[in-house]
């Protein structure tokens, strides 16, 4: 396999509805951003990889309807369709695309329109099968809440813990200006929020998002000519679980996300992630879920994220800032989502994330979560090569 | 003068496409008997010998096909909780509590309500709901069989 840089990233600004643009005209806008920032043409780029969840725009298939607007029309072209996880398996793709040799240059691009259905949770829902499981009105946020609930019982994590997070992700959104949700607010606020699902209240759970998310990979000898300051891709994994929740040993812990971490680790080399790592951009449209992905990926032992949360160890200056950029709980663009979790964390080691620049951020991890609690991708990054 | 606000023109669609969908042999087997007899079976792997619950005609860990029927209670034990209070297209109608339930005899857990118990106040319905709670199945009367056949599990303690 061969060494792969980041030579662009770029994505829109997110918001409950992008009125002022179609699916395609976002898409462009996405991927122009992203151009700017490598400083490329639309010429230069071989191959297409194009991440979406189906059901959300209203539209089966928008990658279709896309094309254009990604500058894909006569390009080779795949469609990547995991859930939650779409977008950074989109970026894995193409990352597979350059270090295979396939090709030199290949993109990312992921659009969703979240916020054109009036709701999405009855979307989430006919994910669930309609023989066994369908009726029981589970839809994404179940999944969050029983975490949530779970990790409660068997390690004593609190409301108020929760509540930390969700205050930690808003006050970091506030310095990323394309966060979709811009709100100042204090734990007290978070816990006399309305209760959405117990345990889960508002303020504890991702909005929808409108958006696009482009990320151009390029093998190490184009990187060269094209780029002076790329990001390396170290390491990369993903890995699936079964379908039924309720084949889980215990919900509380996120078994094959520990696998799928050891993975990564050992592909990029890390054996310390707390210590080595400077930033984790981590998936989590509800508080409940950095719990269980700190803990998953071995940041700390099981059951001790809370407190570490209470004593501001992943606050943006403690030993290891999570969500930066304010986190899916403030902008959820769902098939975008992973991709933009990589954007972030390539943002970070090339030190351009601005207002919510982590100082001195050398290596950063992307993970995304999808389906029924049951995908997981991951991407680590450097400023340097390894 | 103030400016004009910029008009985006909306263009409505909606989706309602009916759908039928087939249980298969092993879940149709499994209906009848709730329909039928109010009985719950699971079914057992002949390699790794753990209990499915929902059964399926294979076990995927082992990749081999299932062919033992097991009966499993209707009685078991809430393993994890949330308790919904929005209200979503289509879905039922809020409160519902959402459990996984180790019904006795099963070695996975199957998704069903929690219900009986007054929901409507959160602070209150979340220590009537408890991980860990006893629960036992409500049948309906009138049975079609489907999971809703059962119309929620109920706290054994409760009234």
């Amino acid at each position: 396999m061969r060494r792969v840089a980041i030579i662009g990233v770029g994505q829109t600004k997110f918001r409950t509805r992008r009125d002022d643009a179609t699916h395609e005209e976002l898409t462009f806008e996405g991927v122009s951003r992203t151009l700017e920032d490598a400083g490329l043409s639309i010429s230069q780029i071989d191959s297409f990889i194009y991440g979406t969840m189906d059901p959300f725009d209203g539209v089966n298939s928008p990658d279709k309807w896309c094309v254009g607007g990604a500058g894909a029309v006569g390009k080779p072209f795949i469609k990547i369709s995991t859930g939650g996880t779409t977008g950074l398996t989109a970026g894995i793709a193409a990352y597979h695309q350059v270090a295979s040799g396939a090709f030199d240059i290949s993109m990312a691009v992921c659009t969703q329109r979240v916020g054109v259905g009036d709701d999405a949770q009855s979307i989430l829902n006919t994910c669930v099968c309609p023989i066994y499981e369908r009726d029981a009105g589970a839809g994404a946020i179940s999944i969050g809440a029983h975490q949530a609930s779970r990790h409660m019982f068997k390690y004593g994590s609190t409301d108020y813990q929760r509540a930390l997070i969700s205050v930690d992700a808003h006050k970091n959104a506030l310095n990323n200006p394309n966060a979709h949700i811009q709100v100042d607010v204090n734990p007290e606020d978070v816990l006399n929020s309305r209760m959405i699902e117990w345990p889960l209240r508002l303020l504890e759970c991702c909005p929808r998002s409108d958006g696009a998310c482009a990320v151009i990979f390029a093998s190490e000898e184009a990187a060269k000519k094209l780029c002076p300051h790329p990001a390396w891709v170290w390491g990369e994994a993903s890995i699936l679980d079964s379908y039924w929740w309720g084949e889980r040993p215990d919900l509380a812990d996120w078994d094959v996300l520990s696998l799928a971490g050891r993975r990564l680790f050992k592909m990029a080399g890390i054996s310390n992630p707390l210590k080595e790592i400077d930033v984790a951009e981590l998936y989590a449209p509800f508080t409940s879920q950095i719990l269980l992905e700190l803990e998953a990926l071995g940041f700390c032992g099981h059951g001790e994220a809370g407190p570490l949360i209470e004593k501001g160890v992943f606050k943006m200056d403690g030993e290891m800032a999570v969500t930066p950029s304010g986190g899916v709980l403030c902008t959820n663009p769902i098939g975008a989502t992973g991709l933009v979790r990589l954007t972030e964390a390539v943002l970070q080691v090339t030190g351009k994330a601005g207002q919510h620049q982590v100082p001195g951020a050398e290596v950063a991890l992307a993970h995304a979560w999808g389906g029924t609690m049951q995908l997981h991708a991951l991407m680590i990054v450097g400023k340097h090569k390894r | 003068m103030a400016e004009k606000k910029e008009e985006f023109i909306k263009v409505k669609a909606n989706w309602n496409i009916p759908f039928t969908h087939s249980a298969g042999k092993c879940a149709s087997h499994f209906f009848q008997e709730m329909r039928e007899k109010k009985r719950i079976l699971g079914i057992r792997c002949p390699k790794c010998q753990r209990v499915m619950l929902p059964p399926r005609s294979f076990c995927e860990r082992c990749f081999v096909a299932t062919t033992d029927w097991v009966p499993v209670k209707d009685e078991g034990v809430v393993e994890s909780v949330s308790i919904n209070y929005m209200e979503y297209t289509g879905m039922p109608k809020p409160p519902y509590a959402i459990a996984f339930i180790r019904l006795d005899g099963s070695d996975s857990n199957l998704m069903h309500f929690v219900g009986g118990v007054d929901l409507s106040d959160w602070k209150k319905a979340k220590d009537l709901v408890k991980i860990g709670t006893r629960v036992k199945a409500v049948w309906k009367e009138e049975r079609e069989g489907r999971m809703t056949d059962i119309m929620y599990f109920k706290p054994v303690s409760a009234k």
